[in-house]
């Protein structure tokens, strides 16, 4: 359907966002006084934008809810076609509310964390370009335009990971998540150049039109291409390892781009692609593998880390990885992996950024292990951090027991193999959230000498308590209120399975493995003493701490191997190549050196040699002439 | 009219001309020697140009005369400047032109 009325202004949503990050940026320091406040009014106008289309959108009928709006002819070679056109439709407007609307929030909250920051302004600007790129990327109608909104969040992301540079690990890790995020881009860059091949298009339209028609293997091909590009973006298993480092940033960065919006662009990539992932069966379930394998060991490595951004990223991990499960499971699971991503991007940035907020009152301290009995002194952040703590276990009826319990049940309908590891992993969840809410609200307090903690200003404040709003709420109004199923249906599809139980054997199933996670850890983080250092623990405990050995992986795979190998490379570069070329310069100078000698600067000698010249020319046609 | 003591005294004296340039140092004598040598040359062609009946080799005989006289010229003042600078004819002082 074109864009009309309120849908001409798709163009602006994003629009806005890049003239707030470009006035920003460009402008300088003039701009340090009204700067932030210009970043939040461009979120929150796009914000407002975006409910409007939603609310636009549901005045129409099903089939007539996807928008399309083209600006102009971008890429135009050949057969070769890209446009500057976006794509609206029930998939895109649900990112797009989730990433302005939580955007909006945390660029508010920022305006206290930020505070005193001398830079504050160079980090409104970065957060809008985040949003602007974010924005690209879910309402591309091309995969084209998408890989530059796919950039677009990874340079912001880099950027923003590194705000504080002068700390040097900030800077490593901002390096490292870059040079992993660039392993991913290779594979989405791969993926759409053999679609071109392919198909002859890089349009969502024709491609998912087409797709019936080329082979399996091709589409395997593109899927598993995808899904490289996937496990880059959402720290998926092999590419995992830079999510826990890129903590490293300010917390606002790690509740909006490391676990609410862009970490779930690869989860959006593989929905978006669904019709490719459900023609390929072999790409759909690489995709469920590395969806288990991520849900574990986030699971695993949120159990035993003390640094509390660390653990709540290994939860997010965690959490992704359910979302990619769901995404693999084809039509039956499509649906609810965006339902859970729409929910975890809630309640994961409220307990992010009460989090931030702990850290704020406890002089930017993250150790777990000298926090505890912060619920008295910090009231809302502990208020607010307690809802979104219930929501991602998922306590009946706040969000994630619906969002979560209908991934299980889409597992249970694919295979009871990957049903029984979701169910067993909703636990660990109960575990490890229980033991960080324990650690950092509960039992005694372990505090620094130095710390003071206080409440944090209202302006931190408002947005958890948005939040933990949102996070309770949200799952039930999408189940009761209005059905994500049967709106999403059209662009995803939805398909069920009957199971051989009834569905409420699951959820009580799924709960009791909740609550008895949660007993146990409960039982050891707020009944016990917490020690200030971490005990030594046992085998899996520093398994995990080490975040189960991934980057020693990375190293003995790839960094090493390449590291020696270049420098055999050097070696070979210094005494190969440059000895065969430097060899053969020094023979022809060491070679003229001695012909020159014979340049003696004797007339008669050089006579001499004309005489011999001579006489052997001779001899020669002598010779010549005898035979 | 048979050449070949002409060609033997023309190769007698062309060597004679080239051991003189080989062997002397004094310059002056070894611009007589290259000279012998040249004159050497003009006898073979003209002892040859009578054996054949045509004018060709006496007519190169006197070019070489002609070029000879002029080298004579270049030569010489050649040498009077080495030897105003020198003080010596030896052509084996001025070898500055080396490696």
């Amino acid at each position: 359907m074109p864009a009309e009325g309120v849908f001409s202004l798709i163009w602006l949503l994003i629009a806005l966002p890049l003239a707030g990050a470009t006035v920003l940026l460009v402008g300088g320091r003039r701009t340090n006084a009204w700067g932030p406040y210009l970043a939040i009014l461009t979120v929150a106008t796009s914000a407002v934008l975006g409910i409007a289309m939603l609310v636009s959108m549901m005045g129409h009928s099903a089939e007539e809810r996807s928008i399309g709006q083209t600006l102009y002819s971008w890429v135009f070679v050949g057969g070769f076609q890209a446009d500057m056109a976006f794509q609206l439709d029930q998939l895109s407007i649900v990112f797009v509310l989730l990433i302005t609307i939580v955007g909006t929030l945390i660029h508010v909250y920022s305006l206290g964390y930020m505070a005193h920051d001398a830079n504050k302004r160079k980090f409104f600007g970065y957060l809008n370009l985040f949003v602007a790129a974010m924005l690209l990327l879910v309402l591309a109608n091309n995969y084209l335009l998408m890989y530059v909104g796919w950039e677009g969040v990874g340079l912001a992301s880099y950027l923003l990971i590194g705000f504080w540079l002068h700390k040097p690990s900030a800077a490593a890790a901002a390096k490292k998540a870059f040079v992993i995020n660039r392993i991913g881009d290779v594979g989405l860059g791969l993926a759409i150049m053999l679609m071109f091949a392919t198909f002859g298009s890089v349009t969502f339209g024709p491609v998912f039109g087409a797709a019936g028609e080329a082979s399996e293997g091709t589409l395997t091909a593109i899927g598993l291409l995808l899904l490289l590009a996937a496990c880059g973006k959402s720290a998926q298993f092999p590419l995992q390892a830079w999510l826990l480092d890129a903590m490293e940033g300010p917390t606002p960065v790690s509740a909006l781009i490391h676990a609410a919006t862009m970490v779930t662009a690869g989860v959006y990539l593989i929905v978006r692609s669904n019709v490719i992932f459900t023609a390929a069966e072999w790409a759909a379930v690489a995709v469920i593998i590395i969806g288990l394998i991520t849900m574990w060991m986030g699971a695993v490595i949120g159990s035993a880390k003390d640094d509390v951004k660390k653990a709540l990223a290994g939860s997010t991990m965690s959490q992704i990885g359910y979302m990619v499960t769901a995404a693999g499971l084809g039509p039956i699971g499509y649906v609810f992996a965006i339902f859970h991503l729409l929910t975890h991007g809630v309640f994961k940035a409220g307990l992010f950024l009460g989090a931030g907020s702990v850290m704020h009152g406890m002089n930017d301290n993250v150790n777990m292990r000298r926090f505890g009995a912060l619920r008295t002194v910090m009231a809302i952040t502990a208020g607010t951090f307690i809802v979104c703590y219930l929501t991602i276990i998922g306590i009946p009826p706040l969000s994630a027991f619906f969002s979560k319990d209908d991934i299980i049940h889409a597992s249970f309908e694919r295979s009871p193999v990957i049903g029984i590891l979701a169910m067993l992993a909703a636990g660990l969840t109960g575990f490890y959230m229980t033991r960080l809410v324990a650690m950092t609200f509960f039992g005694k307090a372990r505090w620094e000498d130095d710390a003071h903690p206080h409440e944090s200003p209202k302006v931190m404040t408002i947005p958890l308590v948005i939040l933990a709003i949102g996070a309770a709420f949200l799952g039930m109004s999408l189940v009761y209120w209005g059905n994500i199923e049967t709106w999403l249906e059209p662009v995803t599809g939805l398909q069920e399975v009957p199971l051989p139980l009834p569905s409420w054997v699951y959820e009580t199933v799924t709960l009791a493995l909740v609550l008895i996670g949660a007993a146990i850890a409960w039982t050891m983080y707020a009944r016990r003493e917490v020690p200030v250092e971490a005990p030594h623990g046992s085998w899996l405990t520093r398994a995990a701490r080490n975040e189960l050995y991934g980057n020693e992986v990375n190293d003995a795979l790839v960094v090493r191997p390449v590291y020696h190998s270049s420098r055999w490379l050097v070696w070979f570069d210094n005494k190969g190549v440059d000895g065969i070329v430097n060899g053969s310069a020094a023979f022809v100078g060491g070679l003229s050196g001695r012909l020159r000698r014979y340049q003696t600067g004797f007339a008669r000698s050089y006579a001499l040699s004309m005489v011999g010249g001579a006489v052997l020319v001779v001899l020669a046609l002598f010779l010549v002439r005898v035979s | 009219m048979n050449p070949s003591s002409y060609i033997v005294l023309s190769a007698i004296l062309f060597s004679i001309g080239a051991i003189g340039v080989l062997v002397r140092r004094n310059a002056i004598i070894v611009f007589m020697s290259v000279e012998l040598m040249l004159n050497a040359a003009n006898l073979a062609f003209v002892a040859f140009a009578r054996m054949n009946g045509n004018l060709d080799g006496q007519v190169v005989a006197f070019f070489v005369m002609v070029v000879a006289a002029a080298e004579v010229v270049v030569g010489l003042a050649i040498i009077v400047t080495i030897f105003r600078t020198r003080r010596s004819a030896s052509i084996d002082e001025p070898n500055l032109l080396k490696y």
